[in-house]
Parts: C-alpha cells; sequence; structure tokens
C-alpha cells in the first residue's frame, strides 16, 4: 500500500445544509404541476353493467381466439391502439406498439393460422381479467361511451406464465347490433421498457 | 478456455464452418467484449437525441454503462456513468435532461457537462488530502475516442486504432445514403426507441441480417397472409393497397428472386445485401418527394440517390442499418444468450411527411414489438442458441458457396444473394479482432 503524509487536521466550521447547497448551484426548484382531475360520468346501473358485460365478452372472445367475433366487435373504421408511451394523446403519425385497423388485424389473424407460422409453435394461452370499470363519458343522444378499465393476462407458452397488466381505454358506438369499438386505446404499464417476448395477438 | 487462448480462437474458426463455443461460451464472450465491442468504434446514438444542453441518453458500450450528452457549447460527449467518488451511477434513467450539471445522489458532488468536476460539498475537510478539483481521477471518465459521422455518434474505448470513417470503409454508404434521401442532406431521430431482447448469441442476430434464404421460408405466414389481404383490398377499393402491405407480401418473392441480390464484405467485417423490395412507385407523394430531391442535388445527382440499391447495411459490430426505409438497430450484447437491441427510425429532413409514413409503417411492422416479422426471426435466433448450448454437434454450417467469393482489395463480392458470404466474411473479420490482444 502506499505511504501517504497527511496534513494534521484543522479544526472547520461547517456551514449551511444540503438543500442550500444545492439551490446555490440549481435555484429554487418550480412549482409542482396541477393534474386535472379524471373524468367520471353518472350512468344508471343497467348501463354500467351492459358495458361491464361487453368488456368481459370482448375478454373471453380475445382468451378462446374467437376471430371473426373479435373482428367483429370493431365498427368499420374501428382501431386497436397501443401506444409506445402514456403520453400519447394519438396513434396518428406515431410510433405505436399496435395501431391496427381491421384489414392489418386480418392479416395478423390469416398469419397466426398458417400451417407455418413458426412462433405459434405452440400456440399461447391466454386468461384475461378486466375490472374498476369508470364510464367516463355517455352521450345520452347517440349512447356512446367512452370507458375506462384496468386488465390483467396471463400468458402461458412453452412452459413459462408471463404477466401483461395495463389499462383499458374503449370508445364505443351504440349500434342496432350492440356497442362496436370505434378506439381501443391499450396502454402497458410495462410499455416503455424492453420487450422480452413479440406480442403475437391483441392483448 | 485455457493454453494459448488465441490458438484456441484459431481452432475455433474454420473457412467454413465456426465451432458452437463462439456463441454459448461465456470465456468467449467476455473476450469479444473487450476485443471487439470495448476496443472498436461502436455506436453510441445520434445527435438528435440529445437537441439541448444538458439532454442526455445512456446505454451500454460492451460492459460499460455509457451516457452521451449535449453540452452548453453544443459540442457531443460520451462518457462513462459513473461518479469517480464512490461509483454511483450519475444518470439511472434511459434518457432525460439533467440541467446545467450532473449531480450525484449519494454525496452531491455535481459535473459540468463535459465530465469535468465542478464543485462538492465541503469541500474544505479535503484539505491536506491527495484530494484535488482539477485532478482527472475525480472527473467522470470521457470515452477514449469520440467521433460522429453525418450526425451518428460513434465510441471507441480504446485509444489506439483508425479514426471513425477509416474504420467505417465500405459501410459509410449506410449513413451517406439515409442522409442523401433526404432533400436537406440531414436526418433527424424520431424519439421513440423500441427495446426487443433476444434470448440468443448477438452474431445469431447480425448473421441473420444478410441471409436472403431465411426470409420467404422464416416469413412464409406473414408474407403469404398479406398478400392476401392486399388481393381483398385492391378488389374491394379498386386501389393498389398501400406500401405497407407489400413490405410484407415481398416476402413471398421465390427463391430465384432472393439468388439475385448482391451481398458484399467490407474490410473489419462490414456487408451490404441489395435491396427486393422496390420503394419508387409513382404515385402523387413519391412524385412530390423526387421534385424536391431533384430541386435540392440536380437531376442526375437525385437519380443517382434513389436508384441505390441496399436492404441492409451491417456496420460491424454494432448495427443494422436499413437506409432506404431510414431504420436502424444497434446491437448491446447482454450476456453469451441475450443481446438487447435498440430500434430507431428517422425522418429525412425536407421530405414530405407521406415519406416518413412510409418509415414509420416499416418500423411498425417490422420493428414493433407487435412485429409479425421479427417474432419469427427471433424465436429461430432462440432456436438456434438453445441448440447450439447442447453436444447435439460442434459446429456450425456456413458451407453455402464456400470458397467462390471474389474479392479485391479487401472487398468481397458473393457470386449469389443466396451465398453465405456475410457470415463467413464476419467470422474472419471477428478472429482477426479476437487475436489481436486486448485494448488499450
Amino acid at each position: 500500500m502506499t505511504d501517504i503524509k497527511f496534513a494534521a487536521a484543522k479544526p472547520n466550521k461547517i456551514q449551511g445544509s444540503a438543500t442550500e447547497w444545492a439551490e446555490q448551484i440549481d435555484g429554487a426548484p418550480p412549482p409542482s404541476k396541477k393534474v386535472p382531475p379524471l373524468p367520471v360520468a353518472k350512468v344508471a346501473q343497467e348501463l354500467q353493467t351492459a358495458v361491464e358485460q361487453f368488456l368481459y365478452r370482448q375478454a373471453e372472445i380475445l382468451d378462446d381466439k374467437h376471430w371473426d367475433e373479435w373482428l367483429d366487435l370493431f365498427t368499420t373504421d374501428g382501431r386497436y391502439w397501443m401506444p409506445a408511451s402514456e403520453e400519447q394523446t394519438t396513434g396518428d403519425g406515431m410510433a405505436n406498439v399496435f395501431y391496427e385497423d381491421l384489414d392489418l388485424m386480418k392479416v395478423r389473424i390469416k398469419r397466426v393460422n398458417h400451417p407455418r407460422a413458426w412462433s405459434q409453435k405452440p400456440p399461447h394461452k391466454h386468461c384475461h381479467l378486466v375490472s374498476n370499470v369508470v364510464i367516463e363519458k355517455h352521450d345520452p343522444a347517440s349512447g356512446d361511451i367512452v370507458v375506462r378499465s384496468r386488465f390483467h393476462m396471463a400468458e402461458f407458452r412453452r412452459d413459462n406464465v408471463r404477466h401483461f397488466v395495463g389499462k383499458y381505454r374503449h370508445e364505443l358506438k351504440k349500434t342496432p347490433n350492440g356497442y362496436k369499438i370505434k378506439l381501443q386505446r391499450v396502454d402497458l404499464v410495462n410499455a416503455e421498457g424492453p420487450y422480452e417476448y413479440v406480442l403475437l395477438t391483441w392483448l | 478456455m485455457d493454453g494459448s487462448v488465441t490458438g484456441d480462437i484459431r481452432a475455433l474458426v474454420e473457412p467454413d464452418r465456426v465451432h458452437r463455443k463462439c456463441y454459448t461460451d461465456p470465456d468467449v464472450f467476455d473476450m469479444e467484449m473487450r476485443n471487439i465491442h470495448e476496443t472498436v468504434w461502436v455506436y453510441v446514438g445520434h445527435e438528435s437525441q440529445v437537441k439541448n444542453p444538458g439532454d442526455y441518453y445512456t446505454t451500454l458500450i460492451g460492459r460499460q454503462p455509457m451516457v452521451m450528452v449535449r453540452a452548453k457549447d453544443g459540442k457531443v460527449h460520451v462518457l462513462y456513468n459513473r461518479c469517480p467518488h464512490r461509483g454511483a451511477l450519475l444518470c439511472p434513467d434511459r434518457h432525460g435532461n439533467t440541467g446545467q450539471t450532473f449531480k450525484c445522489s449519494y454525496h452531491a458532488w455535481r459535473f459540468n457537462l463535459d465530465g469535468s468536476l465542478l464543485k462538492v460539498p465541503v469541500v474544505e475537510q479535503y484539505a491536506g488530502t491527495r484530494f484535488d478539483l482539477a485532478d482527472k481521477q475525480f472527473h467522470m471518465k470521457p470515452a477514449e475516442r469520440t467521433e460522429s459521422y453525418r450526425g451518428f455518434v460513434f465510441c471507441s474505448l480504446s485509444h489506439d486504432g483508425p479514426d471513425l470513417k477509416t474504420y467505417l470503409s465500405g459501410a459509410l454508404r449506410a449513413f451517406d445514403d439515409m442522409c442523401d434521401r433526404a432533400p436537406d442532406g440531414e436526418v433527424e431521430v424520431v424519439p421513440t426507441c423500441f427495446r426487443m431482447i433476444q434470448k440468443s448469441n448477438w452474431k445469431i442476430f447480425l448473421e441473420n441480417q444478410l441471409d436472403a434464404v431465411h426470409p420467404s421460408i422464416t416469413h412464409e405466414s406473414s408474407g403469404r397472409a398479406a398478400l392476401e389481404v392486399e388481393k381483398d383490398i385492391e378488389k374491394r377499393t379498386g386501389h393498389k393497397a398501400p406500401l405497407s402491405y407489400h413490405y410484407i407480401s415481398a416476402f413471398t418473392e421465390p427463391f430465384f428472386r432472393w439468388d439475385t441480390l448482391n451481398t458484399m464484405g467490407f474490410p473489419n467485417g462490414h456487408c451490404t445485401l441489395e435491396g427486393y423490395m422496390g420503394l419508387r412507385p409513382r404515385d402523387p407523394d413519391t412524385l412530390e418527394y423526387e421534385a424536391a430531391m431533384e430541386k435540392s442535388y440536380g437531376k442526375k445527382r437525385a437519380e443517382e440517390i434513389l436508384n441505390v440499391n441496399l436492404h441492409h447495411v451491417l456496420v460491424y459490430p454494432s448495427l443494422s442499418v436499413q437506409s432506404p426505409l431510414q431504420q436502424l438497430r444497434a446491437v448491446r450484447p447482454l450476456a453469451a444468450d441475450r443481446t438487447l437491441t435498440e430500434i430507431w427510425h428517422f425522418r429525412l429532413k425536407g421530405a414530405p411527411e407521406a415519406i416518413y409514413r412510409r418509415s414509420l409503417d416499416y418500423y411498425y411492422l417490422v420493428n414493433a414489438p407487435s412485429t409479425m416479422i421479427n417474432a419469427d426471426d427471433l424465436d429461430n435466433f432462440w432456436r438456434c442458441h438453445t441448440g447450439l448450448a447442447s453436444e447435439g454437434g460442434d459446429w456450425v454450417s456456413f458451407h453455402r458457396n464456400a470458397g467462390q467469393d471474389p474479392h479485391k482489395d479487401g472487398v468481397y463480392t458473393s457470386v449469389t444473394g443466396m451465398s453465405e458470404l456475410p457470415m463467413r466474411h464476419m467470422m474472419k473479420a471477428w478472429t482477426e479482432y479476437m487475436t489481436k490482444g486486448a485494448r488499450r
């Protein structure tokens, strides 16, 4: 070990605090931003139940891979959208994890059903739970709905179980054939993290 | 690995086959990090990722946590992301703005944006010690060398070696082609970066990038599905389907088409593969873009730029670039069997929005975490790595068209697009790096 001759200690009078020291360089911290409250619509229990049932039905269709029924859940111009970050306010012209219209959904369905879709061997198994259903907007004239909810999906594949958790936001159109999805927004809690997997179908 | 390491390495690579240990042995991996990724020029990021003073981006160069930062004078620095006091990471986030200084969360040491030490609290306690504010050992350590080419920042963690341009040699095309395609001659990064983890060795990814036999096999399911829907759209609307469908349906091209694509190998392990997608349709958006190109470059030069036919440029060992669609994937090896890729795309400055949308569509379809294309590639990489870790055989075969690679002045050209020239070429460069000795 190197031998060092140190100077004798001189008593110092230490002044100031860590906060004073930091703010001398950085200035005072900016005021915290005001966050607007999330909108909530007051609706009848019957409507609440009908919307919840729609969301449960979608989860079941996805888990059981009833692809024709899946496509039928959307309006003809409907979209399934998973932004790359929760800050995104639109999917148009942005980099997204998912941003699919019916035609692209058809490509995905045809592909997973192809006998040589290599990464679908064996196919995955899904199980969705949907909860925390809050209707944020109800237009009494059209019957259209905007609804927020949470999901937890477990996926089983090649001896492994993976978990996907996040938020849904559905924009639903009321039609003579029941609700149809105009836009489904999906915010995965770890959307900005590294992906150890490829999302082969929708969450 | 024992005895003569260099001898061992040479025994692992033959002209037409490579030993599985090159992919699976953790000792080989450590040596690769030291002799290759922490020695040669490796891609850090694009200057437009850090537009304003204090903007930073962190990444891994080899095994080293580095931070790229824009200083007050506009200069971009690449520094080790480490406080010289007790070693704490100074930037624990992936990116952000650090303000005027880097701040240590442990004892509040403050560093200027060029890494020099600005201030430490209760500094009087250091009186009479060997600590000195001006002593470089108390400053953030910069990468040994940092250079950028047309906005693309590289660093080398070795003092020795050729300059960046000399190192890149034939791979300069990647950045020239991408930037030249912008009417303003520059590109700007789109701030979303998808990061994908491959459960396989980093070289398995590089070898896939210029493999023209695999696309129609690996991606058959997606190619066929897209072709069917492409036809449906055309029947339903009476118009051509968007170009993005063609990106995927092009995978259905028959073998003879892939055979016509030229591949090349350049000094230091870089390789190129020619394009197959035909990216010059005669629609109004393309015509508007081409007119802007003519205005900037004149007719002759614009034609030259637009006719550059590239699919991938592999910038050894850290990048796969698709310049005509403004995409790149940076390779960050994490372990022998784990590789992170950082996937970026760019806007051509001065080009119409519709041209950006093409790049975005490709980014989505091929590179997003929901990709129908790389899904099957990543699956293959995992299958390969798992098989190579077994004792079911010792060798990886690169025999296709072996011994038929014409070359002149260190530049190799394949006799067929399906040749395994790029794999042989990369492993030849790999052997040279690995046996040349460690950095510094």
